[in-house]
C-alpha cells in the first residue's frame, strides 16, 4: 500500500508543475499587455514601462514564473489589482460558500440517485427502470442554467416559496441560509443523481444474485432489511469512488450556480476577477481550484486502490 | 456540470431497434436546425438586431410569430440566428479536437512506448482543469469571439477524443490484418491510415456527435455567463440569461431558446448514443 501511494505521490508531483505552468503561461503567453491592461486609458509608453518593471514583467518568463511559483508555494498569490486584497485570504474567505454548496448539492444527488438505484435494481428490467432510464438519458441535455431558470421560475416567480438570489451567512440566520442554498444546491446537485442511479443499479443487480441474499431470503429476513442491510453496503464500493470523482466535477458547476443565485463563493470571486480583468485574482483562482482538483482526483485515485487491491498492485 | 470529459463508461440507452423512431426524428431536428441556420439570411425574417420599444415582450402575432424580447425584437429570427453560433461553435470546435485528439489518440495507441507516455501524460494535465474554469480563463485572455471561443473549446474537447481513439485503435492494432498488412511490407503511414483509420471511424465518429452536445451546453454556458459571443448577435445561452429579467411577465422569452438548445442537445446526444451503441469499441476488443 505504502508503495502504492508513493507512486501515485510521484505522478503527482509533475502533473500540478505542469498545471502550475499551463496556469502562468495561459497569462503571460497571450495577446495582450497585462501592464495597458490594467492602466486602461491612463496608459502612456513611460507609465506601462514603470508599471512593467514595478511587476517583474520586464525579466525573463522564467524568471518570472519561479518567481510567481515561489510565491504561491509559501501560500502568496499577490494581491487583487483592483482592491488590493490578499488574493489567498479573499479565495479562504469565500471558500465555506463554495463549500456548502457542493455538500449540499452532493447530498440531494445521492438523496435522489441512491433510492432510485435500489428501486431499478429490484425491479430490473421493468417499466420503472426503463423510464429512470429515459430519464437519466433526457438529464444529460438540460444543462444546469437551464434547470436554475426553470426552478426559479416556478419556486420563486410562480409560488414564491424561495429568494431567487441572495446571501444570509450561516452565523447570522441558519434558516435564512439554508433556504438561500436550497435551489442553487438543487440545480447543481441534479446534475448528479443519473451518474449515482446507474452505477448503484448495476452493482446491486450482481449483488442480488449472490447465495448469501437467497440465503437471507430463505431465512425470512424482511425484503427492506436484506436490501439496506445485506446488499447496500457491498454494493456501494464503486458509488463511492464516483461520489469522489463527482466532488471534482462539481468544482465547475459551482461557477455557473454561483453566479446564477448570486452566492459569494469562490465561482463568483473568479467571474468577478474575469470581469474586472483582474488577471492576479483570476490566476489565483484557476491555480487554486486546479490544484484542489488534482488533489481530490488524488485521493479518489487512492480509494481505487484501497478498494480493488489489482489496482494497487499494478494488475488492473 | 460534467463538461467536455464524455462519459466513457455510460450505458447505452436502448435497444437499436426501439429507438428508431426517436433517432429518425431526432436526426430530422438536426437537419432543420441546421437548414435555418445555413439559410437564415434568406428566410423572411425580421432582422435579430433591430430594437422596436414599442412592441416589447408582445406575445405570438403575425409579424412576430414568437413574439418579441424585452428590448422588442423578433424572437424567432434571434433563435434562428443564435442556431448559427451554436451549431458553428458546436461543430467546429469538437472536429478541430477530433483532428489533434483522433490523431494523437492514434499514434498513441499505435506505437505504445513513449508516444503513448506523452500523449498520456498531456491528456491528464489538459483533465487536470475543471474544463469550464480553464474556457473562462482562455477567453478571458483571448477576447470573446466565436472564433476565439471555437479554438478554446477546441483545446478542450481534445483530451477526451484522444481517449476515445487510443482506445479503439488499441482495440485493433494487435488484430490479425494489421499484422498482415505489416507482413505484406506496409509503412506506419499505410497501416495507420488504410488499415486501423477506417476501424475506428465510426466510434470516432459516435463520440464526435456526443462532444457537439457538450460543446454546445459549454458555449451556452459561457454566452449565459455573458462570455461567450459578445452582443447585440444571439445566441440562445445570451437569450436564455436575457430572458431571466421577463420571468414575471413574459417566462417564453427564456424558455423557447431553452427549448430551443434543449432538443438539439437531445438531438445530438441520441444520434451519438445510438452509432456508439452500435460501434462500440469494447465489444471490438473481445
Amino acid at each position: 500500500m505504502l508503495g502504492f501511494v508513493s507512486r501515485r505521490l510521484l505522478y503527482l508531483v509533475p502533473v500540478l508543475i505542469a498545471v502550475s505552468l499551463l496556469t502562468f503561461l495561459v497569462a503571460a503567453l497571450l495577446p495582450g499587455d497585462l501592464a495597458v491592461a490594467m492602466l486602461a486609458d491612463e496608459a502612456t509608453p513611460e507609465r506601462v514601462a514603470a508599471l512593467r518593471s514595478e511587476m517583474g514583467l520586464d525579466q525573463p518568463l522564467a524568471v518570472q514564473y519561479l518567481h510567481w511559483l515561489g510565491s504561491a508555494l509559501i501560500g502568496d498569490l499577490g494581491r487583487s489589482l483592483r482592491t488590493g486584497e490578499k488574493v489567498l485570504s479573499a479565495i479562504l474567505q469565500r471558500l465555506p460558500v463554495t463549500l456548502e454548496l457542493m455538500l449540499f448539492a452532493q447530498l440531494i444527488a445521492l438523496a435522489i440517485g441512491v433510492p432510485l438505484g435500489i428501486l431499478c435494481a429490484v425491479r430490473n428490467g421493468s417499466v420503472v427502470d426503463r423510464v429512470m432510464t429515459v430519464i437519466a438519458f433526457g438529464k444529460l441535455s438540460v444543462p444546469a442554467f437551464m434547470l436554475a431558470i426553470v426552478l426559479i421560475y416556478l419556486f420563486s416567480v410562480r409560488l414564491k416559496w424561495l429568494p431567487a438570489t441572495g446571501y444570509v451567512p450561516l452565523d447570522e440566520d441558519i434558516v435564512g441560509n439554508l433556504r438561500c442554498f436550497v435551489l442553487p444546491a438543487v440545480t447543481l446537485g441534479f446534475g448528479e443523481w443519473p451518474v449515482l442511479m446507474r452505477v448503484l443499479r448495476s452493482d446491486m443487480i450482481a449483488t442480488l444474485q449472490e447465495d448469501y441474499i437467497a440465503m437471507a431470503t430463505a431465512k425470512g429476513l424482511r425484503r427492506w432489511r436484506i436490501l439496506l442491510v445485506h446488499a447496500l453496503k457491498p454494493s456501494s464500493l464503486t458509488l463511492v469512488t464516483v461520489t469522489g470523482i463527482n466532488i471534482g466535477r462539481l468544482i465547475g458547476g459551482t461557477v455557473l450556480v454561483e453566479t446564477i443565485f448570486a452566492l459569494p463563493g469562490i465561482g463568483r470571486l473568479l467571474i468577478g476577477a474575469i470581469n474586472t480583468r483582474d488577471f492576479v485574482v483570476l490566476q489565483g483562482v484557476v491555480l487554486f481550484v486546479a490544484t484542489g482538483f488534482v488533489m481530490i482526483n488524488f485521493v479518489v485515485d487512492l480509494l481505487y486502490g484501497v478498494l480493488d487491491p489489482r489496482i494497487r498492485h499494478g494488475r488492473a | 456540470m460534467a463538461a467536455l470529459d464524455v462519459d466513457l463508461d455510460q450505458a447505452p440507452l436502448a435497444p437499436a431497434r426501439r429507438a428508431d423512431f426517436a433517432f429518425w426524428l431526432a436526426l430530422a431536428w438536426i437537419a432543420m436546425v441546421m437548414a435555418a441556420a445555413i439559410a437564415a439570411d434568406w428566410l423572411p425574417l425580421a432582422s435579430p438586431s433591430d430594437i422596436d420599444l414599442l412592441a416589447r415582450r408582445a406575445g405570438p402575432s403575425a409579424d412576430h410569430w414568437l413574439g418579441t424580447d424585452a428590448l422588442g425584437r423578433d424572437v424567432l429570427s434571434r433563435l434562428v440566428f443564435g442556431a448559427r453560433i451554436s451549431l458553428t461553435v458546436g461543430l467546429i470546435a469538437p472536429l478541430l479536437g477530433l483532428s489533434i485528439g483522433g490523431g494523437l489518440g492514434m499514434l498513441a495507441g499505435y506505437f505504445r512506448g513513449r508516444v503513448e507516455t506523452l500523449v498520456v501524460a498531456g491528456v491528464d494535465i489538459l483533465l487536470a482543469f475543471p474544463p469550464l474554469v480553464l474556457a473562462l480563463a482562455i477567453t478571458t485572455y483571448l477576447g470573446q469571439s466565436v472564433l476565439n471561443i471555437t479554438i478554446t473549446l477546441g483545446i478542450l474537447s481534445i483530451p477526451s477524443l484522444t481517449r476515445v481513439a487510443r482506445a479503439a485503435t488499441l482495440a485493433f492494432a494487435g488484430r490479425d490484418f494489421v499484422t498482415a498488412a505489416r507482413a505484406l511490407g506496409g509503412g506506419h503511414v499505410r497501416i495507420l491510415v488504410r488499415e486501423l483509420l477506417p476501424n475506428i471511424a465510426l466510434p470516432l465518429i459516435a463520440f464526435f456527435l456526443l462532444a457537439v452536445a457538450v460543446i454546445i451546453v459549454v458555449e451556452g454556458a459561457l454566452s449565459f455567463l455573458g462570455l461567450g459571443v459578445p452582443p447585440p448577435a444571439p445566441s440562445w445561452g445570451g437569450m436564455i440569461a436575457e430572458g431571466r429579467d421577463s420571468l414575471d411577465t413574459a417566462p417564453s422569452i427564456a424558455f423557447l431558446p431553452a427549448a430551443a438548445m434543449f432538443l438539439t442537445v437531445l438531438a445530438f446526444n441520441l444520434v451519438g448514443d445510438r452509432l456508439r451503441a452500435a460501434t462500440d469499441p469494447r465489444q471490438a476488443a473481445l
